[in-house]
């Protein structure tokens, strides 16, 4: 199988599947999910506390059983402040210096508020963060986060929640070869495991998913679907794929093939 | 003193926010604390003074994406 030779702001990793912790029909559901889909990331958010409400700590309960690394997010953030703010409160409440970082600038589309990225990017480095960007394939954006000290990006697939997959293929390949040494994770928009499968094979490093596998109607066997189909992406990334070509081209030898020499017509 | 605790509009009768979120929560391990957007850690909670009109985010975990 694929070599265990990942790593994230140093922490090695032997699985290229990073989860989203929402959605799921039941906890038992999310704990099927992790076990089947092998991930060591789990993706999770803070919102308000009421004290009528228990499922604060029975959450927290359960992540604490999952024996995997935790992502807090800055999902909902619309303003670089209140995602640095959010960070922080999520660094205290989860004790790691990994952040999912969102800054988002629009409702309908979900999409990254680049501007606010970079800013938010730039202040929480300062303060120690590993900060994981939720982004677009924008190149100059991704320069800017690199420059602010980002270590990894998490450019969209499509737009959250969408299940559309890979939208522009042509400018992910194009930034996968911009940048061969940064770790790239493909985030938001997955909705089959062929998608992820598909940027595995460009030669993206991870996925990171949530819907597709929640909302299935098996989340646990979608998150072992998913996981076969990452590894597959990978292996093939590593094997080399051919070259696509125009024309077609035998598989079988044109030398010695019998009644050559008749005429067909 | 009238403050906004979470988005709703809330009277109270403590002065710190150490008071306050003992009174709001079984689990003070399991909350991180803002005050005015501006984030408030577990060790400054009891000398954080509340002020009338203070905007207080008192924020747990939940499933995120």
């Amino acid at each position: 199988m694929s070599k265990p030779s990942f790593s994230l702001y140093g922490t090695q990793l032997s699985s290229r599947l990073l989860l989203g912790s929402a959605l799921y029909p039941s906890p038992r559901a999310l704990q099927g999910a992790v076990k089947s889909s092998g991930t060591q990331i789990v993706t999770l958010s803070l919102r308000r506390e009421s004290a009528q409400d228990s499922s604060a700590s029975d959450f927290w309960g359960l992540i604490q059983t999952l024996d995997v690394n935790l992502l807090p997010n800055t999902a909902g953030c619309r303003t670089a402040k209140e995602a640095i703010t959010t960070a922080l409160m999520g660094r205290e409440l989860f004790d790691t210096k990994w952040v999912k970082l969102e800054v988002i600038a629009n409702d309908d589309t979900l999409q990254p508020d680049l501007f606010g990225l970079v800013e938010a990017t730039k202040e929480l480095s300062a303060q120690g963060f590993q900060v994981f960007p939720y982004t677009t394939e924008d190149l100059g954006a991704a320069e800017k986060l690199l420059g602010a000290g980002a270590e990894i990006l998490m450019p969209w697939g499509s737009p959250i929640g969408t299940g559309r997959g890979l939208m522009n293929p042509y400018a992910l390949k194009t930034m996968r070869n911009y940048f061969p040494k940064v770790p790239l994770i493909i985030d938001a928009g997955i909705g089959a495991p062929s998608h992820a499968s598909s940027a595995m094979e460009m030669g993206y490093d991870a996925i990171l998913l949530n819907t597709a596998i929640a909302k299935a109607g098996d989340p646990g066997r979608m998150g072992q679907a998913f996981k076969l189909a990452i590894e597959a992406g990978r292996l093939a990334y590593e094997a080399l794929m051919i070259e696509e070509r125009d024309m077609a081209q035998p598989s079988t030898p044109v030398a010695g093939t019998p009644f050559f020499d008749l005429e067909t017509r | 003193m009238n403050v906004v605790i979470n988005g709703q509009d809330e009277s109270i009768d403590v002065t710190t926010l150490a008071q306050l979120c003992k009174g709001l929560t079984d689990h003070p391990n399991f909350i991180a604390t803002a005050v005015n957007g501006e984030f408030v850690t577990v060790g400054e909670r009891a000398t954080r003074q509340l002020h009338e009109g203070d905007k207080i985010e008192i924020l747990s975990p939940r499933q995120g994406g």
